[in-house]
């Protein structure tokens, strides 16, 4: 559903930026440090997971949910274009 | 739009003579038929969410579908006395479906005339056609993926956060502290032990391997001085929650290994594991240890693996893996950390045993 959203950097920090924005009630800059600031708890990040997969058609795998990939919106923005622009999900 | 057949997104289910035999509130006892669970959790594994519209006592017919071990299978159910096209237009609405992608079951051919009046675009099934569901080309998507088999965990957890934020504007950390949740967790007792069993055998999503231990295995391993035999307990403002987790750690020189962590699915959006596995981590860390947990992938616990990753628990080669005897079952893998102290979390008040020296 939102497969123009996820062919930009742009777009998709854009979309991620909203959504984390809109659930802390604040606005947060793309290189904050969402967990340092507090933003962010353990559970929150699990919704984080969840809520790319969905919006971006990613699948999140192993080592990739390390909490330094939804660590900023910069890093979750890195994330989404990486396993983007895969030819196939990893899977294992 | 076009396609021949429409795959159907979501069934949802009349409960009387339809999933299960015989009339919740006139026979007190129904059975629910093998073929029916099979078909349930076939669907579930296509990737086709399933819903309830049943004219009963919700709370009632709720417990049973609990009892019979199936209520995990279903989102949105509709449980109550309003006309089945209302409940089935709202799970439509809910799920942000087109009612072109929706299914509904019943016996009664009144109800399924009714939803059919309303909503001509559901497609309606007399339940005596329910054994050929399985087989039905709009029940059968042509590619089952890794995404569709865990679609309705997903729609859950989305649930979960919705409806219990509902009424609540602000950051879900502040919500979980309106709660007053209080965590206890303890080493368990000879009475917590069928509640113990009874989490790894219901707890499918959140259970790390899957692997059951019976009352008798836990009982060698609570006499054991090796092992931990952890239960959580959680409590909130609203009452307790009773037990809601299971631990299981094995003591080690330098390593201490989680062989099971089992909580509860309705405690996870309290984020009730991430809580258990700070804690787990700050106690290795004050002994000195690592930690390594035992993890075995399957259709429905992803949310744990979410739960240990966040946590820090990595697939990093480390020596102390070696001085542990084989895991209970060839696919466990085995994560590990390198516990730091870890702060209390701020959502919650916990009450803990000590694990160093006992």
């Amino acid at each position: 559903m939102s497969q123009d959203l996820a062919t930009t950097a742009e777009g998709i920090e854009q979309a991620v930026t909203a959504f984390v924005s809109k659930r802390v009630g604040a606005d947060v800059p793309a290189d904050q440090d969402l967990f340092e600031s507090g933003l962010v708890s353990s559970l929150f990040a699990m919704e984080l997971v969840v809520h790319l997969e969905q919006a971006f058609s990613v699948q999140i795998l192993g080592d990739d949910l390390k909490r330094d990939n939804f660590r900023s919106v910069q890093a979750m923005t890195a994330l989404v274009l990486r396993l983007n622009g895969a030819e196939q999900p990893a899977d294992a | 739009m076009a396609e021949q057949t429409s795959i159907v997104k979501c069934l949802v289910w009349d409960l009387d003579n339809t999933l299960w035999q015989g009339t919740l509130l006139e026979d007190g006892d129904v059975k629910l038929p093998d073929s029916v669970s099979e078909l349930i959790t076939e669907l579930d594994s296509r990737g086709i969410l399933q819903s309830v519209a049943s004219k009963n006592d919700h709370d009632q017919a709720w417990k049973q579908l609990e009892a019979l071990g199936v209520a995990e299978y279903f989102v949105l159910p509709r449980i109550g006395w309003g006309p089945k096209s209302d409940s089935v237009r709202e799970i439509a609405d809910e799920l942000n479906f087109a009612l072109d992608t929706i299914a509904f079951v019943d016996d009664q051919p009144a109800e399924r005339a009714e939803v059919e009046f309303h909503l001509p675009e559901v497609r309606c099934y007399d339940a005596e056609r329910l054994p050929e569901f399985a087989a039905l080309p709009e029940f059968s998507p042509a590619t089952v993926t890794v995404d569709s088999r865990r679609r309705r965990q997903m729609y859950q957890a989305g649930f979960l956060r919705k409806s219990a934020e509902a009424e609540f504007q602000g950051p879900s950390d502040d919500f979980l502290r309106s709660l007053e949740l209080e965590m206890h967790i303890g080493r368990a007792t000879e009475d917590e032990l069928s509640r113990v069993e009874e989490l790894t055998l219901r707890t499918s999503q959140m259970n790390a391997t899957g692997v059951h231990y019976s009352i008798s295995d836990l009982r060698t391993l609570l006499a054991d001085p090796r092992h931990e035999v952890l239960v959580t307990m959680l409590t909130d403002r609203f009452g307790p929650h009773g037990a809601v987790g299971l631990q299981l750690l094995e003591k080690h020189a330098g390593v201490w290994n989680l062989k099971l962590l089992a909580t509860s699915c309705r405690v996870v959006s309290f984020g009730a594991g991430s809580v258990i596995l700070g804690w787990l981590a700050d106690q290795a860390a004050h002994a000195g240890v690592h930690l390594v947990a035992d993890f075995r992938r399957t259709e429905r616990n992803r949310m744990m693996e979410i739960a240990y990753r966040l946590a820090g628990f990595t697939d990093e080669p480390c020596d102390c893996r070696a001085g542990l005897p084989a895991p209970a079952q060839e696919d466990i893998q085995r994560l590990h950390l390198l516990p730091a102290p870890c702060a209390p979390p701020p959502t919650m008040k916990l009450h803990t045993v000590s694990l160093q020296g006992a």
